[in-house]
């Protein structure tokens, strides 16, 4: 367990000195992550709103898919988008292999389907929940969408925090697509891992330690903006 | 209506707007240029993770790039995944340890000429106790005969890299096909070798490694060099330049360069300089 220990002594110090390639591959975590991020709920939030609201045939089947495909192994996603990108795949001639703007495509199709599940369940509860205020006051579609989006922004948020905490922490899709090549495409799980293959585990460790003292930043920032729970009653009592 | 009801939550949070610009603000960074090094006139090497996982790299690309202005980015997977990227021309170069499949790879056009880039040995690690008596051992195949005999655990990488297939072929060298006993004694990770050593220390296994990396190990633990220095264990590097011919895009010119500069006098002095804990872990034997 002393390694442990010393592994904070290391994580510390490399913080500390604000250690160069130490900032360079959590800058491309956090990048990479929060691309992958804005990406899908561009296209998630329309489509969980969408699935959430609409009535329309295949929906029961597109529940249930984007559903399963939040399981989806990192791996398999780095694989598929690989063969895609490779110089003998369809998108070869992009020459996108092994370059963050890759990772960011496999992060994105990792992410996607979480942000509609979530999405579309927090929009459906909210939706039955405003149904009667709906109904009442004859509101047009697109405002519907609008007024749910922004009535269920912390648990959106919510949404976003699983997302990013999904990107940022997988090691297999990012490590396939990206190469784990470093100042390139090294970010801070393929150096977690490859610490790890040196065998030098108190260093992998201190990473470790960085990185979940970087999780530990963003759930604050977003708890910081999300009122407590019986704030947000009081609120939602007050003007219903 | 809506506008009102927007109004009137927008006025609530106001003291959050602070919170909110900061998010935005953290959102809008992160989108700036992500793909400006992408690619461009960098090489890319398919490579193993036996010269990756030494910190090799690490001593030769910056006086490579120092030399010739060219970047070069190192993809580390086992050798035989190395080729097939390089096959699918993923990769510009390939520097890799297993000859007579280099040597298919340039055959069959894949690959321009091979060329002898430097070599180091292979070792047989175990427990210090010794169970199965490798210290003992007369030949390698003597020492597996050993393992296999006494059915002794034995972590294998399995990963069609060229470490596994110089272990495939000098179990078949020594006469013991170990495939049965998978999953028994024979131990097939399926990973790196510096992932496989992870897994030997934690499991008390025999296992075979280059020494470039096993010198550069840092979690050793109990494991110690149980046989080595023997022809048979001889490990030889080699460097080839993908076919332009088959992909176009390949970066032939600064691939070449590369190659010069590894074969010449300056890259195999270079390869002779590396050093860690104070001993050398490639000897440079490119002809001239």
């Amino acid at each position: 367990m002393q390694e442990i220990s010393s592994s904070f002594a290391i994580a510390f110090s490399l913080i500390g000195a604000l250690d160069a390639d130490l900032m360079e591959i959590v800058g491309l975590s956090i990048r990479v992550s929060l691309f992958a991020v804005g990406l899908s709920l561009l296209i998630g939030l329309p489509a969980g709103a969408a699935i959430a609201i609409g009535r329309f045939p295949g929906r029961f089947g597109l529940i249930v898919i984007s559903n399963s495909l939040m399981g989806m192994p990192p791996v398999v996603i780095g694989l598929l988008v690989y063969l895609g990108l490779s110089r003998t795949g369809p998108f070869g001639v992009l020459g996108l292999l092994y370059t963050p703007t890759a990772m960011v495509i496999a992060q994105t199709f990792l992410i996607t389907p979480i942000v509609i599940a979530l999405a579309r369940q927090t929009i459906e509860e909210l939706n039955s929940e405003y149904a009667e205020y709906f109904a009442s006051i004859a509101i047009s579609l697109r405002y519907r969408v609008m007024t749910l989006l922004w009535e269920g922004r912390y648990g959106l948020m919510t949404v976003c925090l699983a997302g990013f905490g999904r990107a940022i922490s997988e090691v297999g899709a990012v490590m396939i697509v990206g190469g784990n090549i470093d100042h390139l495409t090294r970010v801070m799980t393929t150096a977690i891992a490859l610490e790890t293959s040196k065998g030098d585990l108190e260093l992998a460790m201190a990473l470790g330690i960085i990185l979940m003292l970087l999780a530990l930043m963003v759930n604050l920032l977003l708890a910081l903006i999300r009122p407590t729970e019986s704030f947000g009653k009081k609120n939602a009592a007050a003007t219903y | 209506m809506y506008q009102r009801i927007l109004q009137v939550k927008l006025y609530r949070n106001k003291r959050n707007s602070l919170l909110y610009g900061v998010l935005l603000a953290a959102v809008l960074l992160s989108c700036i240029p992500l793909g400006v090094n992408a690619g461009g006139d960098a090489l890319v090497v398919q490579s193993t993770t036996s010269t990756a996982n030494s910190g090799f790299y690490d001593h030769i690309l910056p006086l490579f790039e120092k030399a010739h202005g060219i970047k070069v980015n190192v993809v580390a997977v086992g050798t035989g995944q190395a080729i097939r990227n390089a096959i699918r021309g993923d990769g510009d170069v390939l520097l890799v340890h297993a000859e007579s499949d280099e040597k298919q790879f340039v055959q069959a056009g894949w690959g321009l000429k091979r060329f002898d880039l430097m070599f180091n040995d292979f070792l047989l690690v175990g427990p210090a106790a010794d169970p199965a008596a490798l210290s003992e051992a007369q030949s390698v195949s003597d020492a597996l005969t050993r393992i296999s005999g006494d059915e002794v655990l034995f972590a294998s990488r399995g990963d069609d890299s060229g470490t596994h297939k110089k272990e495939l072929a000098l179990w078949s060298a020594a006469g013991i096909d170990p495939s049965g006993a998978s999953g028994g004694w024979y131990r097939e990770t399926g990973s790196g070798m510096g992932a496989t050593l992870n897994i030997a220390v934690g499991m008390n296994a025999y296992c075979l490694t280059d020494r470039a990396t096993w010198i550069s190990f840092a979690n050793k633990r109990g494991l110690t060099v149980l046989y080595e220095d023997d022809p048979p264990l001889f490990n030889q590097y080699g460097i080839i330049l993908v076919n332009p011919k088959k992909h176009s895009h390949v970066n032939a010119q600064a691939g070449q360069t590369f190659i010069d500069w590894m074969i010449g006098e300056a890259g195999q002095n270079a390869i002779a300089s590396f050093r860690r804990a104070g001993q050398q872990l490639f000897f440079p034997n490119a002809s001239p």
